[in-house]
């Protein structure tokens, strides 16, 4: 078992409103190795809720319950926020889908690198700055020393994801958590800055999760896939074979999805069944 | 139906104008579907709004149905093309009815039997007549869309503009937008100018797709060659390799290297 970076059994979110409780996340159990985890589902299927409930960022109205909810050695049930703040960064970190808004607009982008390093090595400021330099390089920006200067709206999108990315991975984290990292960006540019998070979550012996709605994408890219309905995981498979999937509701998607090359007057629509709402476990 | 003869269009004026679109020709007969495809920063947007009527042109002609427009429209050249916008939460008033939303239109339009055509444009697009008083944010996004293809459609347009129609929708609603939008097409014999990152969305609903960037119209192709990987130019190439998923080997190294600023 020492290659389970982070194991998660029966995870549930449940958010209380004004109608009753709203259960975002139901059940779900799956571990993470030095892998690259795909999360495909639709909006309000849960894949982001689970992502952001094991970096505990899912806010005081949210409940957490889980049979095991373990990051490492480190069980993350109860763990209160200066827990988490700890955690986050050095051990696992998050990108976000659109960096014009996950970036601090009014700090250079070097100073926001330099600062995860020197909060989390405590570093000296020279230290900081060269790891940020170094780490700017890694995600193959050519010029360094002029972007560490250069605040975020000076920057393309796909050099704003960059900078995240060198941010997110600065302290060496183990676990990276990728939510849509690619939506905001160029179709152009998208397959450059997965590959560069694809070489460095490698080279580093990383584990990844990779959050998105883009079925060819996490076929592509990742080693596993979680199918999120609901909720609830209401299929794992190898990546390669997603197109094999055998729940009616991975198969409706795969089907409505327009193909270059096989033009079908219609598109066939989803049909939802109730019986996927129920529980499954 | 569309025809651009050598379009340019420029944001701002004298020396710090931005050339968003240069020598654009284009043209659409009646009935087909183009579509445009591009990087972010291509001008595809802008030649949509430009055949909308919503910016000015500097160079160039526009004929539309036959008829040259200048930069004022007359309310039949208005009515004759609409527009449908990308985010169907944003392009909806919050604070109207999808009742008053259709409403507008007709009144702007002195068209009669309002009521009637309300009525008949809200079941075209799917909506019940449950959907009527609601407001947007007691709609789905699908449904959102389905208001805003109701709302251009009131006005019996001849063409259609439709500018990333399905991309801020999950892939089922999309499809039955998709759907919806053929059918549409088929029964109003509508003219449609399209534009899309999404090449496997552009190919499904156009014949004929053109490939912008930086301004210009590189090449203009059809949606079986594109499948078939007949695509003369780099960017097109490129385009099509990373609709068909990620691949790794399809980077060199050096192709990730980015140049600050």
């Amino acid at each position: 078992m020492t290659d389970t970076l982070l194991a998660v059994r029966n995870l549930s979110v449940t958010y209380s409103g004004d109608d009753g409780d709203v259960r975002a996340v139901r059940n779900v159990s799956f571990t993470l190795g030095r892998e690259r985890l795909g999360i495909v589902g639709e909006s309000g299927s849960g894949k982001s809720t689970t992502g952001r409930a094991i970096m505990g960022l899912v806010g005081r109205s949210a409940r957490i319950a889980a049979d095991e909810l373990r990051l490492g050695d480190t069980d993350l049930r109860g763990l209160g926020e200066r827990g988490f703040r700890k955690l986050r960064g050095q051990r696992i970190a998050m990108v976000l889908q659109d960096p014009k808004y996950s970036l601090d607009p009014v700090m250079s982008v070097g100073q926001q690198i330099a600062e995860t390093h020197r909060t989390h090595l405590r570093s000296t400021g020279r230290d900081a700055r060269r790891a940020a330099l170094e780490m700017l390089e890694a995600v193959h920006i050519r010029d360094p020393e002029r972007v560490y200067t250069m605040y975020p709206h000076q920057v393309s999108g796909g050099m704003g994801q960059r900078v995240m990315i060198a941010m997110m991975l600065i302290a060496g984290p183990d676990i990276l958590i990728a939510d849509e990292p690619t939506s905001a960006l160029d179709v152009t540019v998208q397959t450059q800055v997965l590959a560069i998070m694809d070489d460095l979550v490698r080279s580093r012996g990383m584990g990844l999760i990779l959050i998105s709605h883009n079925l060819h994408l996490v076929s592509s890219f990742c080693d596993r896939v979680l199918v999120m309905y609901a909720g609830q995981v209401v299929e794992t498979c190898q990546a390669a074979s997603l197109s094999e999937a055998k729940h009616p509701y991975t198969r409706g998607l795969l089907a409505a999805l327009p193909q270059l090359g096989n033009r079908r007057a219609e598109l066939p629509q989803l049909q939802r069944d109730p019986a996927w709402m129920a529980d499954l476990a | 139906m569309i025809a651009l003869d050598r379009v340019t269009i420029a944001y701002g004026s004298g020396p710090r104008a931005v050339v968003a679109v240069r020598d654009f020709t284009l043209a659409v007969p009646e009935g087909e579907a183009v579509g445009l495809v591009g990087e972010s920063g291509s001008g595809k947007s802008t030649v949509l709004r430009a055949v909308a009527g919503l910016i000015p042109y500097a160079v160039g002609e526009i004929t539309l149905a036959g008829r040259r427009v200048e930069r004022r429209r007359t309310t039949a050249e208005r009515k004759m093309v609409q527009m449908v916008f990308q985010d169907p939460y944003g392009s909806l008033h919050p604070n109207q009815t999808v009742d008053q939303t259709l409403a507008m239109p007709v009144a702007i339009h002195r068209l009669d039997r309002g009521e009637a055509r309300i009525a008949r444009v809200l079941a075209e697009v799917g909506l019940g007549r449950e959907h009527r008083y609601r407001y947007p944010y007691q709609l789905s996004g699908g449904q959102r869309q389905r208001v805003a293809i109701a709302r251009a459609l009131i006005l019996e347009p001849r063409i259609l503009l439709l500018d990333e129609p399905t991309s801020a929708l999950d892939v089922s609603v999309q499809a039955e937008i998709l759907n919806l939008l053929s059918r549409l097409r088929r029964d109003h014999g509508l003219t449609m100018l399209m534009v899309s990152h999404d090449l496997a969305v552009i190919a499904h609903l156009c014949e004929r797709i053109g490939v912008m960037s930086r301004g210009q119209l590189l090449e203009v192709t059809t949606a079986t060659a594109m499948a078939n990987n007949q695509v003369t130019h780099d960017y097109t190439r490129q385009l099509l390799r990373s609709n068909a998923g990620f691949d790794r080997s399809s980077v060199s190294s050096g192709e990730l290297d980015v140049a600050a600023g």
